[in-house]
């Protein structure tokens, strides 16, 4: 067990020098080099001379990328050119907000996609199956960014039924020991802030929660179709269990497989997702100051967002991965 | 006393679209109590088929059932699912061909063999647990405790269908239906599994259903075969009898390849029958098994083939052939004259 962590832990090492490299040489072949692109077209050679100079740009190449490779491994990946703030400070207090979110939109993904593909499977061919199918189908095919104005359109600004923007109502008053909202408000004992925060949560994830969402109905359904086919199901009816026994313990126990890896590489997708659905809710979270990043053209800010989501990405799949192993003793790590 | 009556038999597959699949016609035998009885054909015959339409186990849609199955009195084919579920795992066990595929990999053997019995037999978990250690001692799995903890995957395949003959066993049915259970197994392990489901069997006094594609496995389990040939029994004798005198040309092929020990002519080894199980006709045409056969006439072809009883009403041996293996003397001179 502590040998497998050890070892995905260790992958990571490739990895991110690999990611560090790429970074480092998008970086310099931005046009005119990043201080003209910091800068824009119409900067003077000096401004550009002092910027590069000032960033360390005008040294050699592989001391460059030397200086870059010793001040990440150290969580240095310098100061935001939005903020003036250390990129990884601005990360770290916009992080909270970020995992709410997608903890929301997987909670909502989980919740609802698992039980939804498998009354598809066990409903197969009937309208309920045609209904998720098609569902599905438009759940992936919807751009996010999309969604997300329509649940606004439709939900805040129509019918006012649920916030337009932020992670908390401006007026109220609520202390925020952890940055987690909802878990903030149980901790303070304001259950009217957790409350708040639920609401300002709903339609973000449920725009985030669409690909998600999407993607495990069609793999639940495609996987408990399979498994009720499989010879051990059929060993189970002749044993003359009860229905309840045969679902959950014969049925659903390998169903969950690959929905369980399939929930593992959606949580990439969510990461990204974020980026534009925070944008939209103006919920300020990692994946906002990301899209400010990318149209400030806030290079350091990048190259800190992308390298952290690579340890991110890595380390929530080896957790799937651990859970995959608890769930199937086949690939059980010793 | 019979245990087990099947009569008249038949399932169809009817999916929309295509041709409706008549897998199993007009089945009858018996099976009394403690006794054996193997129903032996190739694969696509419609032995598992029938096996299953008998458990109750074809799927609702799409399958037509006709005839009936009663066991000990009851009629299985008038029960719906909620009855026939308590007589499954309890009256009537089944063990499967592949045990491969037919233990579920991410469940312990023993919970696996433990839920059977919580839900037939009325034990408490932990009473499951002591009688599952028995049951494993029983089918000669050793270090029982152990293996109960463990999953399919870590056993061998001959241990695995020892783990599903003892959760067919578990609750003491009163038929016991094996479909090729050492289809999937090494030749070695074969003779193993058998010995041990013939022991159980007369240990138990559970009638039997064997079904198999090997004469060679009937011959020494079986009291009854029946021979199947494209879902219809073609042969039913005591197994001595079929053994001594084979009386369709199908069977008579069956047992000829069968290789003898005995045999010096390397020829006569490796007779199998020619052509392929696809190669067939539909029953209401003629005999099935016409395009293969070495004995066929013309009136093969015209119609069902009628039953000959060529037994005694005490010790029946009925044939579905116009001219069966050993008669065909009267029968041809009939043939010449018209
Ligand atoms: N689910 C099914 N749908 C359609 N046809 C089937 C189905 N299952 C079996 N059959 C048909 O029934 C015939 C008998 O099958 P089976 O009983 O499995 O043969 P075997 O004697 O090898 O056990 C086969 O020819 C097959 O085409
Ligand atoms: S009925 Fe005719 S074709 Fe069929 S087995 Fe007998 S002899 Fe052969
Ligand atoms: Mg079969």
């Amino acid at each position: 067990m502590l040998r497998f962590i050890v070892r995905r832990l260790l992958l990571l090492v490739p990895i991110l020098l690999g990611l560090s490299v790429l970074l480092f040489a998008w970086v310099r072949a931005l046009p005119g080099g990043p201080a003209q692109a910091l800068l824009g077209e119409r900067a003077t050679p000096e401004a550009v001379a002092a910027i590069e100079s000032q960033l360390g740009l005008d040294r050699p190449l592989w001391e460059q990328y030397l200086q870059f490779l010793g001040r990440a491994v150290r969580l240095d990946f310098g100061a935001s050119l939005q903020t003036g703030q250390p990129v990884i400070d601005e990360m770290l207090r916009r992080f909270p907000a970020t995992i709410e979110l997608a903890v929301a939109a997987l909670l909502i993904a989980v919740c609802v996609g698992i039980p939804l593909g498998y009354l598809a499977a066990r409903r197969y061919g009937t309208w309920v199956d045609s209904l998720a199918v098609t569902g599905s189908l438009l759940g992936v095919t919807i751009p996010i960014f999309f969604l997300a104005y329509l649940l606004k359109y439709v939900f805040s600004v129509e019918l006012g039924w649920l916030p337009t923007a932020g992670r908390a109502d401006p007026r109220a008053r609520a202390e925020h020991p952890t940055g987690f909202y909802v878990l903030d408000g149980i901790i303070t004992g304001n259950l009217d802030a957790s409350w708040d925060a639920i609401q300002h949560l709903i339609l973000p994830a449920v725009a985030l929660a669409s690909i998600p969402l999407a993607v495990i109905v069609r793999i639940t359904r495609a996987s408990v179709l399979n498994v009720v086919n499989e010879d051990y199901v059929r060993t189970a009816e002749a044993k003359g269990l009860l229905p309840g026994t045969i679902t959950r313990r014969h049925v659903l126990k390998n169903a969950m497989l690959p929905v369980t890896t399939v929930i593992g590489l959606q949580l990439g997708v969510l990461l990204a997702g974020a980026v534009l659905t925070e944008t939209v809710f103006a919920f300020a979270g990692v994946g906002k100051f990301m899209a400010d990043a990318i149209v400030q053209r806030d290079f350091p800010t990048i190259q800190g967002f992308i390298l952290v989501i690579a340890v991110v990405y890595v380390v929530i799949n080896m957790i799937v991965d651990l859970v995959y192993g608890l769930l199937d003793p086949r690939v059980r790590v010793s | 006393m019979t245990l087990l009556e099947v009569r008249d038999l038949s399932v169809t597959f009817t999916r929309s679209g295509q041709q409706p699949v008549r897998a199993v016609d007009g089945v009858t035998f018996d099976v009394a109590a403690g006794q054996s009885v193997g129903i032996v054909g190739e694969s696509g015959s419609g032995k598992s088929v029938t096996s299953l339409a008998v458990m109750g186990l074809l799927p609702s849609r799409g399958v037509s059932v006709g005839g009936t199955v009663t066991l000990d009195g009851n009629e299985l084919t008038s029960m719906d699912q909620r009855e026939l579920r308590d007589v499954r795992g309890r009256d009537v066990a089944m063990i499967f061909q592949d045990p491969m595929t037919s233990l579920n990999p991410v469940v312990t053997n023993g919970k696996q063999l433990v839920e059977v019995l919580t839900r037939h037999a009325g034990l408490s978990k932990g009473e499951a647990k002591t009688e599952a250690e028995q049951l494993l001692r029983r089918v000669g799995i050793p270090d029982p405790v152990r293996r109960l903890g463990e999953y399919p995957h870590q056993l061998s395949g001959g241990m695995r269908q020892r783990v599903m003959i003892a959760i067919a066993i578990a609750c003491r049915p009163k038929l016991l239906i094996a479909d090729e259970p050492t289809t999937a197994l090494d030749v070695t392990i074969q003779a193993q599994i058998l010995d041990l489901l013939r022991t159980l069997v007369a240990e138990s006094g559970c009638g039997m259903i064997m079904i198999t594609h090997d004469l060679g496995v009937v011959a020494g389990l079986c009291d009854d075969v029946h021979v199947m040939y494209s879902g219809r029994i073609v042969e039913s004798a005591g197994t001595k009898d079929l053994f001594a005198r084979p009386s369709h040309p199908y069977t008579d092929g069956l047992l000829q390849s069968i290789p003898r020990i005995d045999d010096d002519d390397p020829a006569d080894l490796l007779h199998t029958i020619p052509g392929s199980a696809r190669d067939t006709v539909a029953w209401d045409r003629g005999c099935a098994f016409q395009p293969r056969c070495e004995r066929a006439v013309a009136e093969c072809l015209s119609g069902p083939p009628a039953v000959t009883e060529l037994g005694t009403p005490i010790v029946p041996h009925p044939v579905r052939c116009l001219r069966p293996v050993g008669e065909d003397v009267s029968l041809h001179e009939g043939n010449v004259a018209r």
